[in-house]
């Protein structure tokens, strides 16, 4: 059938109209839809990450029937292709030019850090549902910015103390070499030194780092007894294949930051990850009612996808956001109320009951868990085996309101 | 620092610079030839690394990967030379660095449709699985393969291109593809050959590399900086060039990582900085008309 113009028209004319028409004014437009932005990786090495968050917030709306407070859900994907200059350029057309309501993401730190003063300027909601950057709970915290999933700090924190005490007091630590790792390594430090830990080694390879025959060689001449590690994506497929072939898997004890045998890796690894040990604020294998419902949802959903960290991370967002905006009837308009909102919002997430630090607006982690890979039914998975409970990052220079 | 670690580090770079020169040698041989700057080279690697992926999820069979996935992807190669890129050769080099750098979004989207973008990797084959001592740790035995076959390439692709009828045309071709013509040579299919050979070698490498690195569709273009380097360094068109290319860049790297770790990235850069400076046409490149 050929489509005249006339029939074009009308149709596309319909088509406005069952949206928000341009006639109707902007005051009276509260029960247009609740538009979210989503800035995040959907090409490239992390875009795996930007699906897992974004599924795990569609399981949420879904379950409450892609409408909140009487407002249709409308979730506007942006791929910031990891790069900060897109990531901002995307945030600015959110904020301008589609008018979100709330604002998410990202996954870099670099675009969150980008992003930080066109939101706080513009008094934009965000809630991060990954980038990790300490600063944004210390000096460069801002009132209208809240976080779901972690501060590099949280992971890693609780990790230096218990890796001391029941591994090894010898360490050689690794991370990639740009700011997260650092942080990450940092954090780590701040409970193994005062611990009685040593730290034998310390090195930060590049990001995407392909072949890490020269580090692993070192580090076995190092004498270590153990090693902790951040890396993520392929860094992690790498390193933890790399360190099986070298033969340092029986020898010296693997330990790292939860990302590096996460869900999104840990079948590439296969049996090379056997037996490492890892901090992080989630894994699917979690015993508790909340967290079993989730991971069957979200399979059913999914293909029989078993959800991450970063599902877990896109649900806890969502859930915030569908909590807060029934607190306020709705009403997004008001934004020093929508804060007061978010502020409040407490309920059992899969990893724990969550809330806000009101002092910093980052999630307290209900646990650290302290898991290890192990042979479970259906391939390897993360078994939790010990957990270190609240974990609120210190938010050293953060002073809200601000 | 004792001997043995020292050699041991050594060892790493020889194993590096291996891989670079497989890497980098179809490059290099299309580069020579046809004067096209191939950017979808690494797309190769990647096309190579996912039909290799196939052929064992298949077959179980490693060593079938290494025979079929260069031939799948020196078919895809013949096929986009004839089709996009013979139109172009008497266009100016811009067009034709453009149209293959688009290539690398094509095959990348293509092979995200098919296998999606999770992060895979090849099992080594069991003969290899193990590692053996040297220098006093643990070498994977794979590794030590990966030494010798690509060795083994580099001599036979030197006795192809220095004894072989067929090496002498290319190498006419090379020197002046007009007056090769006119010796009654039938210059477009040698064109079509070699870039069909370019990409098999390309998807050799995607093999070779599998039971070492991760394969994901965002590999392909990850690896062109290292392979360009390495062409510019060893001389474009060179095969020599291209092998000790490599081996110069892989222990750059790896020396750089063991020394300076914190601007270990920067090495291979001074090398090829130096090189450039030094002898502009690479080590072993014709000189500059």
């Amino acid at each position: 059938m050929r489509l005249s113009r006339r029939t074009f028209l009308t149709g596309a004319f319909a088509a406005a109209g069952v949206s928000v028409g341009p006639w109707v004014p902007k005051t009276l437009a509260q029960g247009g839809p609740l538009k979210i932005g989503l800035v995040l990786p959907y090409s490239g090495v992390y875009q795996v990450l930007g699906e897992s968050i974004t599924q795990g917030m569609e399981l949420v709306f879904a379950r409450e029937g892609n409408k909140v407070a009487g407002r249709d859900v409308v979730m506007i994907k942006e791929d910031d292709e990891m790069q900060p200059p897109v990531g901002i350029r995307k945030t600015e057309k959110l904020i301008e030019s589609d008018k979100v309501d709330i604002l998410t993401g990202p996954v870099h730190s670099g675009i969150l850090m980008g992003m930080r003063d066109k939101v706080h300027n513009s008094k934009t909601i965000l809630i991060v549902s990954n980038a990790g950057a300490d600063a944004i709970s210390r000096e460069r915290c801002s009132k209208w910015i809240f976080r779901t999933s972690f501060s590099n700090w949280q992971p890693n924190q609780p990790m230096g103390g218990w890796v001391a005490k029941n591994v090894s007091k010898e360490v050689f630590i690794t991370a990639p070499n740009y700011q997260a790792g650092k942080d990450q390594l940092n954090a780590f430090k701040e409970t193994f030194v005062p611990a009685g830990g040593k730290l034998i080694g310390e090195e930060y390879p590049k990001l995407g780092e392909t072949d890490y025959a020269p580090l692993l060689t070192k580090i076995r001449q190092s004498g270590a007894k153990a090693v902790y590690a951040f890396f993520s994506g392929t860094d992690a497929v790498n390193f933890v294949k790399q360190y099986d072939q070298f033969g340092l898997k029986g020898q010296v004890k693997l330990t790292g930051a939860g990302f590096l045998t996460e869900p999104d890796v840990l079948p590439a690894q296969a049996k090379a990850a056997l037996g490492i040990i890892t901090g992080h604020f989630y894994t699917p294998q979690l015993d508790n009612p909340v967290n079993k419902k989730f991971v069957s949802d979200f399979k059913a959903k999914f293909g029989g996808k078993t959800p991450d960290g970063f599902a877990c991370q896109g649900n806890d967002t969502a859930e915030v956001i569908v909590r807060a905006v029934k607190a306020v009837n709705g009403n997004t308009q008001d934004k020093e109320k929508l804060v007061a909102a978010l502020e409040k919002v407490q309920f059992e997430s899969p990893r724990g009951y969550f809330s806000f630090d009101p002092k910093t607006h980052n999630v307290i982690q209900p646990y650290i868990y302290v898991r290890e890979v192990k042979e479970v039914a259906g391939g390897l998975d993360n078994v939790p085996i010990d957990r270190v409970a609240k974990v609120a990052d210190p938010g050293t220079g953060c002073t809200l309101p601000a | 620092m004792p001997v043995s670690d020292l050699l041991a580090q050594a060892l790493n770079g020889l194993s590096y610079g291996v891989l670079l020169f497989l890497l980098s040698v179809g490059l290099t041989l299309i580069f020579g030839m046809l004067d096209v700057v191939n950017l979808a080279h690494g797309s190769f690697y990647m096309l190579g690394a996912y039909a290799g992926l196939a052929t064992v999820a298949a077959t179980g069979n490693f060593w079938l990967a290494l025979l079929a996935a260069p031939l799948a992807v020196g078919v895809i190669g013949a096929a986009m030379e004839r089709a996009v890129l013979r139109p172009l050769y008497r266009r100016p080099p811009l067009d034709q660095v453009l149209l293959t750098f688009g290539f690398i979004y094509v095959f990348e989207d293509v092979v995200k449709s098919i296998w999606g973008g999770t992060i895979r990797t090849i099992a080594p084959p069991d003969l290899f699985a193990g590692s053996v001592r040297i220098f006093g740790g643990a070498f994977p035995s794979y590794r030590l393969f990966v030494i010798g076959f690509g060795l083994v390439m580099a001599v036979v692709l030197w006795l192809v291109i220095e004894r072989t009828r067929l090496g002498a045309v290319i190498r006419a071709g090379v020197y002046d593809a007009e007056m090769t013509a006119g010796m009654g040579i039938d210059i477009q299919r040698v064109f079509t050959g070699v870039f069909a050979a370019g990409a098999a070698l390309g998807g050799l490498s995607g093999v070779i590399a599998g039971p070492i690195q991760s394969a994901q569709p965002p590999m392909g273009a990850a690896i062109l900086i290292p392979a360009l380097i390495v062409v510019v360094v060893g001389g474009l068109g060179s095969l020599k060039g291209s092998l000790v290319g490599s081996l110069l860049i892989g222990q750059a790297e790896v020396w750089g990582k063991v020394w300076l770790p914190n601007v270990s990235m920067a090495m291979i850069y001074f090398v090829m900085a130096a090189v450039v400076l030094l002898r502009p046409q690479g080590l072993f490149g014709r000189p500059l008309k």
